[in-house]
């Protein structure tokens, strides 16, 4: 399974590519993750000019944060495609679920302000539709892939989960990158969404060890159980304080005190993708060196050396400059969000 | 695989890279066209020549444009991505060493660079510099032409596979200049990057022939108007050499598929050109056959009596109908573009205005670059049937075995739906667009929002 001389370029490339693919997806997950929230969220803003702001607070991000996506299934399809085909053929419908979802909000963010105005609702529910859509299958696709492609409901659960867990990196965003009521109402948003992450988090973990006796054996096995201990235990520390913290966001500004909004907004934020982090950390753990949970290895399914190599040169020249100019644009739009205009 | 399964599967890829084709086919020229506005616009101001606000409203209007067409190709690129896995892990399989990089190499050097770069553009203007607004400009639409160079040395690869070996049952690359520079992929590039000018191009002076027609006089729908038909008028005869020259690199490489788009049964010398016929593949001939005598032997072979190979003298080949019509549809708009270009550029000389009857026709024309667009790729993709990568592998072979019919039907009922109805949508967004633009401004339109700094 693993290949046996460990210095050659048969053995690292796989492994690099396989690390860079995990960096894509996280970076996906919490990118694409806090814009498809803020499209969960829309249903319950107050007003026209909340919508505007909350889909204002995105637009200049949702394109390149989507890109991370085919970056990432990209590397899964050139460096692994053996593992690209099984695992997209066996999550197929879900797939092409979750494609109608990203088509349909990637269009209804344009749509929504070119249309005639009496239309620009429509758009509202398609944006939201197609979101919580793209989430839910995210999180059925997860599901199902932990557990081998075996277990519907438990996936079905994970999907809701998932869903919760943008829904609070989006509640976190919008504390950010808003004020006044709309930041307020978020942090409610961030406090109810913080208990679907939280139970997801929990499922996922009680389920794969119990489905893969392989996975259990690999946490709690005595030699390695205080090694990774830190994982599970910083993210229950973690939700702790993100539920007290927010707990107390929400007296202060119950009682008119908005120090604590104005100097910690990025806090939830940054919470939130912190626990995606550490929860990604500890799937990861479980799932190597397995890309099909039991049945293929990375070693397994990956492309020839020398087409790995010349796309790591490509990657290694390339990368920097994607994550130069993408920190430059995120500092270009610094600050608190208003509705888009092209001006 | 049951035989209904791999016909969804081809329907599906179909509708998918139809509908996605629609949205580059703009934005890779009309990312240029942008640049183009934003320096006229500098440049006149900079020289103090009135009617350089003209440029800046052609650029405001056209960027809203650009915005939504490139959204819808992002998402339905995201579509294609995954398409690859979902419905043909065969090809990634037995291709995937050469196509793997192709595609890895689009992401990373145009994917990233455009979506960046065109939040900058879009939103950016009062946050960074005039200078750097433009150099984001320019990087997008290097982006959207970079996008177009990689996946067109793929899809060229795949017509004309060089620089390769089999080693076992999957292919390895032995030269990678030779795998990028296929012979076909010159030919292909020139023609696709053509294809989006002139597409863009009638995009362009059919919205604004649109607002003209309905009593516009403004400024930038007449600049609009010319730009576009000196475009066209300019591309059109272009393309159809390129064509030309296109259609002998695939005579040398892939003589069954010009024998489809020619419909020529019977190899013989000074073979005739088919204007019109219906191609019966149980007769194994024509029928209806109108042509004119030896012309194909001429444009193919540059001889009178040339030879020309006929469909029976190959093992397999393309089914003949389907290429043999795209192929007439496009060389058929071709020529409608060149005539309607050539009208308009002669009636706008020196500054005249052109008639209602070329404005109307124009308007109609709008998104004639999408009919040609599309058949063209309908000519060369069915054109290389049965074979999925020339020689190498077929599309049969390439198709996943546990994915079934009715899977299939399910997520293609989706997708039709969904391209249906944003296609409509689309359309009548950007008339109603151009109508806006030449409405009253409305007195409670919303305030100038902004992004404000917060340090």
């Amino acid at each position: 399974m693993i290949p046996l001389d460990l210095t050659g370029a048969d053995f690292w490339l796989p492994l690099v590519f396989a690390g860079l693919m995990a960096f894509a997806i996280l970076a996906y997950v919490i990118l694409d993750g806090l814009d498809l929230g803020v499209g969960i969220l829309l249903p319950f803003a107050g007003s026209e000019a909340e919508r505007d702001t909350m889909i204002g607070s995105i637009g200049p991000f949702w394109d390149a944060n989507e890109t991370w996506l085919v970056l990432g299934v990209g590397i899964l399809l050139v460096a692994f495609p053996a593992a690209h085909g099984l695992i997209l053929t066996s999550l197929y419908l879900p797939v092409a679920l979750m494609l109608a979802g990203l088509i349909l909000r990637g269009v209804a963010f344009d749509f929504r302000v070119k249309v005639e105005p009496r239309r620009k609702r429509l758009w509202d529910h398609a944006f939201f539709a197609g979101s919580l859509l793209a989430a839910l299958s995210q999180g059925v696709m997860l599901g199902y892939w932990v557990t081998g492609f075996a277990a519907t409901g438990f996936a079905f659960g994970i999907g809701v989960a998932v869903a919760g867990g943008y829904a609070l990196l989006g509640a976190g965003w919008l504390v950010m990158k808003c004020e006044d009521e709309l930041q307020q109402r978020a942090v409610g948003w961030a406090r109810r969404a913080l208990w679907f992450t939280a139970a997801g988090i929990a499922a996922v973990s009680a389920v794969t060890p119990l489905v893969s006796p392989r996975i259990f054996a690999r946490w709690f096995s005595l030699d390695t159980l205080f090694a990774l201990l830190p994982i599970p235990l910083m993210t229950v520390v973690l939700v702790v304080l993100l539920a007290v913290f927010l707990a107390r966001l929400a007296e202060d500004t119950g009682n008119r005190n908005r120090f604590g909004l104005q100097r910690w907004a990025w806090a939830p934020f940054a919470g939130a993708a912190t626990l995606f982090a550490l929860a990604f950390l500890g799937l990861a753990h479980s799932m190597f060196p397995y890309l099909v949970p039991d049945r293929l290895t990375l070693w397994q399914a990956a492309s020839a050396t020398a087409s790995l190599r010349f796309m790591l040169w490509g990657i290694l020249a390339v990368m920097p400059a994607v994550l130069g100019y993408t920190a430059w644009s995120y500092r270009v739009f610094w600050g608190k969000a208003e509705p888009l205009s092209y001006h | 695989m049951p035989e209904a399964a791999l016909t969804l599967a081809r329907i599906q890829f179909a509708a998918n890279i139809s509908f996605h084709i629609l949205f580059p086919a703009i934005t890779v020229a009309l990312a240029w066209l942008l640049l183009l506005f934003k320096l006229r616009h500098r440049a006149a101001l900079r020289r103090g020549i009135p009617g350089a606000d003209a440029w800046a409203e052609l650029y405001r209007f056209w960027v809203r444009v650009f915005a939504l067409v490139f959204a819808l190709g992002v998402v339905s690129g995201v579509t294609m991505s995954f398409q690859f896995g979902t419905n043909w892990p065969g090809f990634m399989l037995k291709v995937g060493n050469i196509a793997g990089p192709l595609l890895a190499y689009e992401v990373l050097t145009a994917f990233f660079l455009e979506a960046t770069f065109l939040a900058i553009m879009l939103f950016g203007q009062r946050r960074v510099s005039n200078r750097v607004h433009t150099l984001a400009t320019a990087l997008v639409a290097v982006g959207t032409t970079l996008s177009a160079f990689w996946i067109l040395a793929l899809n060229s690869w795949m017509h004309t596979p060089a620089g390769y070996e089999l080693r076992g049952d999957v292919a390895h690359v032995t030269d990678w200049l030779a795998v990028i520079f296929n012979p076909s992929f010159p030919y292909r590039l020139a023609h696709m990057l053509v294809a989006s000018g002139l597409t863009a191009a009638f995009l362009l002076a059919g919205l604004s022939a649109y607002r003209m027609a309905r009593g516009s006089a403004a400024r930038d729908a007449q600049l609009g108007l010319r730009v576009g038909c000196y475009l066209a008028a300019l591309l059109a005869p272009t393309q159809i050499l390129l064509g030309d020259l296109h259609g002998l690199n695939t005579l040398a490489y892939e003589p069954a598929k010009i024998a489809a788009m020619e419909g020529i049964w019977a190899s013989q010398a000074g073979a005739p050109a088919v204007l019109f016929a219906l191609p019966d593949a149980e007769l194994r001939a024509n029928r209806y056959e109108i042509a004119i005598p030896r012309l194909a032997s001429l444009y193919l072979t540059h001889d009178w009596h040339g030879e020309v190979r006929g469909l029976n003298d190959f093992a397999e080949h393309p089914p003949v109908a389907p290429v043999f019509w795209s192929f007439r549809i496009m060389v058929g708009v071709g020529l409608l573009m060149l005539a309607a270009s050539w009208t308009a550029a002669w009636q706008l000389r020196g500054g005249r205005i052109p008639g209602r009857g070329v404005l109307r026709a124009l308007a109609t024309m709008t998104f004639s670059g999408w009919i040609a667009v599309i058949a063209g790729w309908y000519t060369t993709e069915v054109g290389r049937q049965p074979w999925l990568v020339s020689g190498l592998l077929r599309t049969a072979e390439a198709v996943a075995p546990n994915v079934g019919a009715g899977a299939i039907g399910v997520s293609l009922s989706l997708y039709l739906l969904l391209y249906a109805t944003l296609i409509t949508v689309f359309v009548a967004v950007l008339f109603y667009l151009a109508r806006q633009a030449d409405a009253p401004a409305v007195p409670d339109s919303p305030p100038r929002a902004r992004w404000r700094k917060a340090r």
